[in-house]
């Protein structure tokens, strides 16, 4: 179809920035401002990341301490879940799927795709606001009611799902009332990812300003648009399996149910003919895409963070730009690597243990890439740069530990063990919440106009990198020694793994001190708010375009329309008068 | 504050945003109902015995069903295109036939649903039932939803052809990519249920 359409003189020209005041629930609340709803996002999404981490210690206590009562706090959540302080196993399975649902599609996604996505990306391409404001603002509160929906599941008869934060059916067809709120929240969460990313797709396309090409486009921007290709195809097949295992609980379907299903010593009454693997199938075609939802943006942040504070360009652009969009595609066709244990067939594995192995290739290829910008490199250690820095070796040690799962024959002993979780916290907690954090530290002071203060920073990036391996080490150790990772008591019931019992104390303490070494960080993030050092609007020195903005961006964002004239790294030009030549000055 | 390219396409990508995002959004759309194509295809042939289609359902009411979708989607065409050609009450006729068209469907529909349920058929009896009421189950969401933005469009939305009708025009070519990608949602349901 033709469109109607005459194509115009440039638009920038016609749009200007005018102010209306707005009241407060328009301004704070109900904004259709990017800006706002990205720092809504982030907020929403580090909560439940202290949320999702508080579940996680309450486990940590169960499994260092197996049976033991909690002091204090275990009496206070009442006798369905820990009488007299000693936890239930209904309890623990409880907070396992809830800690791993809720990091994931509320912790993580929010903050590094809503959040920064949101605040960071529009500036970084000269938008004056997202192309669809409305529908971001939708996508926001769609969220918002998943969170409810999904924190309120702990409060129903029963309690929230219990199903692992994969939901395998048929467990999770015959589970309590908990896994249907499970099911609508996702709903919602999925709704929102997927209004987001088509607003993020559409934004990085037509409202990128004048001059500014693709292959100008600085990482983040790169990163972003690939997650949100991601997003947009990979959660879909997750809403149909949602919707066929709502079916089942609801309306008393089969579709993941096989015949002659006996629980609990009584057989099933439903027809049976489902097929359980069918949810596997289709929970890890988004799954697996999910995990580079949560490392690209990461990596997009660390990308800036390295070539800004070695103050040169990136080494390989084009091969990092290559390798995302490599690593996108790939990602939709290594999913069954997750599933070499389910008896699918040996070519079935061969073809999945391959892809797998393609995949790591553009990884390597970006993280080699970073860690060679590092060198020569006159490198400014402040915060957001030791948490990029940081980024590199525990994001190398997640991958590298990832290798001997994707391969069939070193999965079967490892499937399912502690190995696992070692190696999947190491790309996701160390590695993408350190990059998440180089983030904050590093674009606060253009979201509030002042820097965050240094030596508290300072503070918390050596506490959490010490607690992270002090948390994630020892589990490799856990893992090899086959301890099973749904084991309510942390295997103490088993001979085998008496051995490694002790690690799991090790390992506790560490969360716990981990969150003592969060308390300077929460601290500096609302006092600085007020009281850190006041910066202009480029105070990293920084070349790419959110730099020219006012800090904070008003309403609408740049003063006039910005152009770009040039790629997003060009530090320490030969020649030049100062060592950055922003792509916003001509 | 305006945001750019709402009306307007960008000289080199050549659409407006609206165009960019119902193609994503449809991109998605893809994906969803191909992920249940899918494991319709995985049920059918773990399955021990399955019922062809027209042994159970209503392959007449179906037919007509299916005339009725592909019709409105031509009205649907005829609508936009009196748009283009600025004669306003040409299209609210067209519309209001889409409209009116998408409610026969679901009429038929209901007459079907309510047959199965005299019977004793329900999503539970069998994996047939199970896929057949997800996916027109589904499939009927989306004509519910179309028909409402359709009827958006059709009357309060409308306003907008005065003061901006290029703007108009476009909501309103948006709104039949989407009514046309449910029509073809029931081209491959049809077969796929009733035939085979």
């Amino acid at each position: 179809m033709s469109d109607p359409v005459v194509v115009g003189p440039h638009p920038h020209v016609a749009h200007e920035v005018h102010h209306e005041e707005l009241g407060f629930w328009r301004k704070y609340v109900f904004s259709t401002d990017h800006k706002v709803i990205g720092i809504q996002y982030a907020v929403t999404g580090l909560l439940f990341l202290l949320f999702g981490f508080s579940l996680m210690m309450l486990m940590r206590w169960q499994l260092a301490y197996p049976g033991a009562p909690l002091p204090l706090l275990g009496r206070l959540l009442g006798d369905t879940r820990m009488p007299g302080g000693t936890m239930l196993p209904e309890f623990y399975n409880e907070l396992g799927a809830m800690h791993g649902t809720i990091m994931v599609f509320l912790g993580v996604v929010p903050l590094a795709v809503g959040g920064f996505g949101n605040f960071v990306l529009p500036l970084q391409i000269g938008a004056p606001d997202m192309a669809f404001p409305r529908i971001n603002m939708m996508s926001y509160w769609c969220l918002f009611l998943g969170g409810v929906t999904m924190l309120g599941s702990f409060f129903v008869p029963g309690g929230a799902a219990q199903s692992g934060w994969t939901s395998y059916s048929p467990l999770a067809d015959i589970a309590g009332t908990g896994q249907t709120i499970w099911l609508i929240g996702m709903i919602f969460l999925i709704t929102s990812s997927l209004l987001g990313s088509i607003n993020f797709i559409t934004t990085t396309i037509q409202l990128r300003a004048k001059g500014l090409t693709f292959m100008r486009f600085p990482i983040f921007v790169w990163a972003q648009f690939v997650t949100s290709f991601l997003l947009l195809l990979a959660f879909p097949p997750l809403e149909a399996a949602g919707v066929m295992q709502l079916m089942d609980r609801v309306a008393g379907t089969s579709f993941f149910l096989p015949s002659g299903l006996v629980v609990s010593g009584q057989p099933l009454t439903n027809a049976g003919g489902g097929n359980p693997l069918l949810w596997q199938h289709l929970f890890w075609f988004l799954a697996h895409p999910e995990v580079y939802v949560l490392i690209l943006p990461g990596l997009g942040i660390v990308a800036e963070i390295v070539a800004n504070n070695t103050r040169k360009p990136l080494w390989g652009y084009r091969s990092i730009v290559y390798s995302l969009i490599f690593l996108g595609f790939m990602s939709f066709i290594v999913w069954a690597h997750h599933m070499f244990m389910t008896g699918m067939g040996t070519a079935m594995a061969a073809f999945f243990q391959t892809t797998t192995m393609i995949i790591s290739i553009p990884s390597v290829v970006i993280l080699t890439a970073l860690i060679l910008s590092l060198w020569g490199g006159s490198i400014r250690f402040n915060t957001p740069m030791l948490f990029a820095v940081g980024f590199l070796p525990m994001f190398g040690i997640g991958g590298l530990t990832g290798l001997p799962l994707g391969l069939n024959i070193s999965d079967i002993p490892l499937h399912d063990t502690y190995y696992v979780i070692g190696h999947f916290h190491y790309v996701v907690a160390p590695g993408t919440i350190f990059a998440m954090m180089a983030g904050i530290y590093y674009w606060y002071p253009k979201a509030t106009g002042r820097k965050m203060n240094e030596l508290l920073g300072k503070i918390h990036f050596a506490g959490s990198l010490v607690c992270m391996n002090v948390i994630f080490m020892p589990m490799f150790f856990i893992g090899l020694a086959g301890v099973s990772r749904r084991l309510f008591d942390g295997g103490a019931a088993y001979a085998f793994a008496q051995p490694v019992a002790h690690l799991n104390v090790v390992s506790s303490w560490g969360a716990w001190i981990l969150a003592l070494f969060q308390l300077p960080f929460i601290f500096n993030f609302f006092w600085s708010i007020k009281n850190g050092e006041p910066v202009g609007e480029n105070p990293w020195q920084a070349t790419t375009i959110e730099w020219s903005a006012p800090s904070p961006p008003p309403h609408g964002n740049f003063v006039g329309a910005p152009e770009a004239y040039r790629g997003p790294y060009e530090y320490s030009v030969p020649g030049a008068a100062k060592d950055f030549m922003p792509q916003f000055e001509a | 504050m305006g945001i750019p390219y709402t009306v307007t396409t960008r000289r080199d990508t050549g659409l407006n945003n609206g165009k960019i995002g119902i193609w994503l959004f449809l991109a998605s759309e893809v994906m969803l109902f191909g992920a249940l194509f899918a494991s319709y295809i995985l049920i059918r042939t773990g399955a021990q015995t399955w019922p062809r289609g027209d042994t159970v359902l209503n392959v007449p009411l179906a037919t007509v069903n299916t005339i009725v979708l592909i019709s409105s989607s031509v009205t649907m065409v005829m609508a936009w295109a009196s748009l283009m050609r600025h004669r306003f009450e040409t299209f609210r006729i067209y519309m209001g036939i889409t409209i009116l068209c998408g409610l026969a469907f679901l009429v038929i529909k209901f007459f079907e649903y309510s047959h199965h349920f005299e019977e004793g058929l329900y999503p539970r009896s069998d994996n047939f039932h199970a896929i057949y009421f997800t996916l027109t189950g589904l499939h009927g969401l989306h004509v519910i939803f179309g028909m409402a933005v359709n009827a958006w469009l059709w009357g309060p939305g409308s306003k907008l052809w005065k003061t901006n009708p290029v703007w108009f025009t476009n909501r309103v070519e948006n709104s039949g990519l989407f009514w046309h990608f449910v029509d073809l949602v029931w081209i491959f349901l049809f077969p796929t249920l009733y035939l085979l």
